[in-house]
């Protein structure tokens, strides 16, 4: 039986395994490959992805578990918090090596949805489960308070 | 579309020439450059050749798009951003004009200047080897540009100016983008004398110019290799012995071969690979695979055993590395002796992308889409693997999820699996994408060497140090490799002994020795190499004997470094920027530590809390760096930054550990690396330098250890010698 659900906003039906990680289903099943494989055991937040809005790791969750729900990954998110993310991720300069950064960004854009003004520690509690191996930390913090700022007007 | 980075479908040289010119009608640059002004350690050596090949860095357009060509990795460092700005600067370019392409692989044309004739990225010499270079490069782009406007308005070359892009004469009135005469510029010859900017002039260089790569890493559309994926991809997962250097007795594969999506198992060098439609498929295959090992020739030592004989080393003389004066007799005659030994264990470097590449193989032609970060040597034993010539083997180098050196390796080891496995299933063009996953990350060896060391250090009568012996026990990280004959001299690995044996305080009797054990662990350089635990064991130590002495660390520092200005140029900027020297409140301590690498100068002031139950938590760090002339201070700071924050990983909860020679770590859980509630607040200042620019990719990493390990010892009284601190419950 395939398995149906909205993938940033289209409706999507993939006849696979309902066991395979929506990760892999993502990446090999409809091209999108913004998505990333870090540690495969919820661990590193590399494949944080969007599951009826809330942050979700991709690669612990069967793609068969999501029929009906709506997904959303880097390349489809959008609306105020993602733009204010993204400006405040490119105004910064986060990135290093850029892998971590489609789970970083899709962490931080939940946060702000939820809390649209967190301090550090807020920050630090929503976006310790998204390792960043170059140790963009210092920006990323950064980014947000600047992310919130801008969502302020 | 700013800073959009085109990977060259067809990246070959020809193609790439062929390329440029038809699709853009533009100016492909080819010159020869004659090593005047190159920097680095082979300086002399390639010099003596006289000549390099043409070289093509630069490409303009007709549609005013100027295309740097990046002969390394882009693996985080902003190395994209940094050689751009070279190229750009002398061109006089306007930055939102510049694109960046990853250059194919060609040693003859995109070697490594420090290096020799070898392609590849590593030592933090990317900037340094390619500062000159780039800058001929863009000069030379410019003068084409200058001439052809002359030639097309009639007008004496120095009457033209050249600002932001625009190509000017202030006479005439008249101006042109460069894309106007591109086209023009490129069939006229290049002038003989290329003269280089005056620093002061410039314009691009040392400001904040926003980094080519960050749009496309902050949308999803980045493509690193593992996100290609040509059709009829088959993903190949490799089950390894979990015993290095055992070899494969059996394997049952029927349960495998069951599994929905598994086309494919096979036996490679490396161990037994199956090969599957997708991911999925191809790690249920690997879980269902029944393998046995002859483990005859298998390391079963565990870290326990290797640290116990690694101290009975300790106790024996080495192979020296440096000698002065007669440390026995000034340690005899010392009126205070003090010894101390500290531990660092194997450490995964842990990238956040696991290695990965794609391989098309036939017949004769091999193409491999990789985060490629040694070229040249990949291409040599991709096509030994594979019955080529290396010219047959075609490298596509995309972006690195990281890497910290250990995509760079003699081996060239996840390239030949995939090769190794492309050629078992018959050459027959299929792609082929080996993946490792974490567990084969954290399990699979090549780490950074364990080593113990052990230092005696005596004082005068006034608390000076006078002598100072530092027995360095551990693998080699060279030995086995061809660069064995450059990097080992008389027994002595540079790598091993970078940071100890160059040691730069004044001590008059002063001795470092090397004892290199055999291990079958594999080892490679890690972010920093030797500075990894030779920055730790000196630059603690050192406090160690200073407090014995009864001295400030930074006072004793300036003093026993009489003369090198740059390592006291960098502490007293540290000191000043961090208050070193006023209150903290009970509980808080602050630290420092100064290192040398790479002709990089770093020091690092850290205040940490230490709370009652000895957790360790580091609160700030205060860096200065004299990495010469600062190309990007942006970039800098960041690299900075994130090599502190890889620094401080390793410090508090870095360590593969071995159980009767089985690795007993597996991924994040029990391989901890940092997150971003433990990342300190981190200020990093640049000494303003008119030397030649050095790198800083891995200069964040050496002195952060010692200084936090110090400021640890003001604030609780405790000197921690066992890394990581987790060790001791410290983390
Ligand atoms: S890949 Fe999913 S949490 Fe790491
Ligand atoms: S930017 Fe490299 S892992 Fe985060």
């Amino acid at each position: 039986m395939p398995v149906s659900f909205t993938l940033n906003g289209k409706p999507t039906s993939l006849d696979v395994d309902p066991e395979m990680p929506l990760l892999w289903a993502l990446r090999e099943n409809t091209g999108l490959t913004g998505t990333k494989f870090g540690c495969g055991a919820g661990l590193c937040g590399a494949c944080t992805v969007h599951v009826d809005g809330e942050p979700t790791r991709a690669c612990i969750t069967p793609v068969g578990t999501i029929d009906g729900q709506q997904v959303t990954t880097i390349e489809g998110v959008d609306g105020p918090a993602a733009a204010a993310v993204r400006t405040a991720w490119r105004q910064l300069d986060v990135v290093q090596c850029g892998y971590c950064q489609s789970g970083q960004i899709m962490a931080a854009t939940a946060l702000l949805r939820q809390v649209p003004r967190p301090d550090d520690a807020g920050i630090d509690a929503a976006m310790s489960g998204n390792i960043c191996r170059c140790a963009t930390y210092v920006r990323i913090r950064a980014a947000i308070h600047r992310a919130a700022r801008i969502l302020e007007g | 579309m700013d800073g959009s980075r085109e990977i060259p479908p067809t990246p070959t040289r020809r193609a790439f020439l062929q390329s440029s010119a038809a699709g853009f009608a533009g100016l492909v640059l080819g010159f020869t450059w004659t090593g005047k002004g190159r920097l680095g350690v082979n300086a002399a050596q390639a010099a003596a050749d006289g000549r390099f090949a043409p070289n093509a860095f630069v490409r303009i357009a007709g549609d005013n798009t100027v295309t740097v060509v990046i002969k390394h990795l882009e693996m985080g460092q902003g190395i994209d951003t940094g050689l751009a700005t070279i190229l750009a600067e002398e061109l006089d370019a306007d930055w939102a004009q510049i694109r960046s392409e990853t250059a194919p692989a060609d040693a003859a044309v995109y070697n490594n200047l420090n290096w020799g004739p070898v392609q590849g990225t590593g030592g933090s010499s990317s900037i340094a080897n390619s500062y000159p270079q780039l800058r001929q490069a863009g000069a030379a782009a410019r003068a084409l540009l200058v001439s052809a406007a002359a030639e097309t308005w009639g007008v004496e070359p120095a009457t033209i100016t050249v600002k932001q892009g625009v190509i000017a004469h202030a006479a005439s009135g008249r101006s042109a983008r460069f894309g106007e005469l591109a086209a023009k510029a490129a069939t006229l010859p290049i002038p003989a004398e290329l003269p280089l900017k005056e620093p002061r002039s410039f314009t691009l260089i040392g400001t904040r110019l926003p980094r080519l790569d960050s749009a496309a890493k902050t949308d999803g559309t980045a493509r690193f290799a593992l996100d290609i994926m040509p059709p009829g991809t088959l993903v190949a997962l490799i089950r390894r012995p979990d015993r290095f250097h055992a070899t494969l007795k059996s394997v049952e594969a029927g349960a495998a071969r069951a599994i929905a999506g598994v086309v494919d198992v096979v036996t490679v060098p490396a161990g037994v690979a199956v090969l599957a439609k997708g991911f999925w498929a191809a790690k249920q295959g690997r879980d269902a695979l029944a393998v046995e090992w002859d483990e005859a020739a298998a390391e079963k030592r565990g870290s326990a055993e290797l640290l116990t004989a690694y101290q009975a080393l300790a106790a024996t003389p080495g192979l020296p590395a440096r000698r002065e004066g007669d440390v026995a007799a000034a340690l005899a005659g010392a009126a205070k002796r003090i010894t101390a030994s500290y531990q660092f264990p194997y450490l995964a470097h842990a990238p956040m992308e696991p290695l990965n590449c794609v391989v098309v193989l036939t017949p004769d032609g091999c193409d491999i889409w990789a985060g490629d970060q040694f070229q040249t040597m990949d291409q040599a034993n991709a096509a030994a693997t594979a019955g080529l010539k290396p010219e047959q083997v075609r490298i596509h180098t995309v972006y690195a999820g990281g890497s910290f050196g250990r995509r760079a390796n003699a081996a060239s080891d996840y390239i030949v699996e995939a090769v190794s496995i492309a050629k078992a299933v018959g050459a027959n063009g299929t792609p082929i994408k080996l993946i490792w996953t974490r567990e084969d990350d954290i399990k699979g060896g090549r780490y950074r060497p364990m080593y113990y060391h052990t230092l005696e250090g005596g004082l005068d009568g006034d608390g000076n140090p006078v002598a100072w012996r530092h027995r360095i026990i551990g693998q080699s990280i060279i030995a086995g490799t061809p660069f064995a004959k450059g990097f080992i001299k008389e027994g002595i690995d540079h790598t091993s002994v970078e940071g100890a044996a160059n040691l730069p305080y004044a001590i008059p009797n002063l001795a470092v020795e090397l004892h290199t054990t055999e291990v079958g662990v594999p080892v490679l350089w890690w972010r920093s190499v030797g500075g990894t635990h030779n920055a730790y064991a000196t630059e603690a130590f050192l406090d160690e004997l200073g407090e014995a002495g009864g001295q400030d660390p930074l006072a004793l520092r300036r003093r026993l470094l009489a003369g090198h200005s740059r390592h006291q140029g960098v502490l007293d900027l540290a000191a000043a920027k961090s208050d070193w020297g006023s209150a903290l409140s009970a509980g808080r301590g602050r630290g420092i530590a100064v290192h040398e690498d790479f002709h990089t100068f770093v020091a690092q002031v850290a205040e940490v809390t230490v709370a009652p139950s000895g957790k360790v938590r580091v609160d700030r760090i205060v860096c200065a760096v004299d990495c010469g002339r600062a190309i990007n201070p942006d970039v800098i700071k960041a690299q900075i930054e994130g090599g502190i924050g890889y620094g401080l990983a390793a410090l508090l909860y870095g360590r593969v550990t071995l159980a009767e020679g089985r690795v007993e770590q597996s991924n994040f859980h029990d391989y901890q690396v940092l997150r971003i509630d433990e990342m300190p607040k981190i200020e990093v200042h640049i000494v303003p330098s008119d030397a030649a620019p050095t790198g800083v990719g891995e200069l964040g990493v050496p002195a952060l250890g010692p200084a936090v390990a110090n400021a640890v010892y003001a604030a609780s009284g405790k000197r921690i010698r066992v890394l990581p601190f987790e060790e001791t419950g410290n983390a």
